[in-house]
């Protein structure tokens, strides 16, 4: 029962936060002889298995970590400089102890991600054979479950859980509370750019959601805050309103 | 429980046939238009889940949810996709699964006429798919 990730996207359909609370390891370390039985292609920098393995072990897709316990850096090269295709092309060097696995994504294909998500939702309330649908709440998977929550001004938070998660709800609505509370009311922040983890606000409290709030008092809060509720229903500003001079007095 | 339509692609996406039993919005386009628009969406929202998933996903189906519908989408071996939207309370897996195996294996597999990437017009095809569905627990009486 845990959470793997959350994503926010802002009302254009950007993705502005990342968070990566519990990523499982999918990770096998074999020893392999002289000729390899899989098939490897570099993409992206990366080795990449394009055939061979089978399924509970090595298969198609993952990317090759590390060697003899030496990680891989990019190029694909090791630490030391070596050349890693040259390394396992030499007869020399086996047998070999081999880390194959799945690659944690980069910000960019993070960001992609997240941004594929915004054409998806509005197509969901579109197909739909009843009138006044919602876009996608739940998409449920094999091994996860991926929940999004839209506000009101068009923010979308998307929390990546395993599927025995309960109590996704709650989570959503603190996240939100957590993002209108320190991303909204810092004055340095512009609407709808990407929120930096080294303030220390988002990255932190993120992961222990129920610690108490603490507001960050600022001449230019009001302003902030009137420019978040323009967006919102006339009738639900002064409620906004009141309940932040609640929490303020 | 209803069951709203049936949508079926073949692998390169054409679509192959197209069943209705509820529909209470109108379409706002024509059905070839909104099969592509089905068949894009759930090409990149499985190649988004692939992406997302933290392991790898063995299983070749997956649904979602809306505050209104629940999208339920199956992929045969062969690359022949099911999409099946029913209301909120259905999980008809095994339905796809028996729509795949006994209707179409049997009524357009097996059929010497019938061509790949081609409609499915044969009447013998929709008669079985709609007793198929009509038996199953998640069609309700609201539909006849």
């Amino acid at each position: 029962m845990s959470i793997h990730s959350i994503y926010i996207v802002s009302k254009s359909g950007g993705m502005i936060f990342n968070y990566d609370h519990n990523y499982p390891k999918v990770e096998t370390e074999r020893t392999f002889n002289f000729p390899l039985e899989l098939k490897l292609e570099v993409r992206n920098k990366k080795l990449i298995v394009v055939f061979g393995g089978q399924k509970d072990a090595v298969c198609a897709g993952q990317t090759l970590l590390s060697i003899n316990g030496k990680p891989i850096c990019e190029g694909p090269i090791l630490e030391d400089g070596t050349n890693v295709v040259e390394f396992l092309t030499n007869e020399a060097n086996f047998p070999t102890s081999l880390k194959f696995g799945k690659s944690r994504m980069s910000t960019n294909e993070k960001m992609f991600l997240g941004s594929m998500f915004y054409p998806l939702y509005a197509i969901a309330s579109q197909i739909s054979p009843e009138p006044h649908s919602s876009g996608i709440q739940i998409i449920e998977a094999e091994n996860f479950k991926l929940h999004c929550l839209q506000t009101l001004t068009g923010v979308k938070f998307i929390l990546i859980t395993d599927p025995k998660f309960v109590g996704v709800d709650i989570v959503l609505r603190r996240v939100y509370e957590i993002y209108s509370d320190y991303v909204l009311k810092n004055p340095f922040y512009a609407l709808e750019m990407p929120i930096s983890s080294t303030s220390r606000s988002m990255s932190q409290c993120v992961p222990g959601s129920f610690v108490s709030i603490q507001i960050v008092v600022s001449v230019k809060i009001t302003s902030i805050l009137f420019r978040e509720v323009m967006n919102i229903r006339v009738s639900q500003t002064f409620g906004c309103i009141a309940k932040t001079f609640d929490i303020l007095i | 429980m209803t069951i709203y339509n049936l949508y079926m692609f073949d692998k390169t996406g054409s679509l192959v046939y197209y069943g209705e039993w509820v529909r209470k919005k109108p379409a706002t386009m024509s059905k070839e238009e909104e099969g592509k628009l089905v068949y894009g969406m759930i090409f990149s929202l499985r190649s988004f889940l692939l992406k997302i998933s933290p392991t790898d996903i063995q299983d070749n189906s997956f649904c979602y949810r809306t505050s209104k519908y629940k999208l339920n989408y199956y992929e045969s071996p062969t690359g022949l996709k099911l999409v099946m939207n029913t209301d909120l309370n259905s999980s008809p897996k095994d339905l796809l699964k028996s729509i795949y195996a006994q209707i179409y294996v049997e009524y357009v597999a097996k059929n010497p006429l019938s061509l790949p990437g081609e409609y499915i017009n044969s009447e013998l095809f929709a008669q079985k798919l709609n007793q198929l569905v009509s038996m199953s627990p998640i069609y309700s009486q609201r539909n006849l």
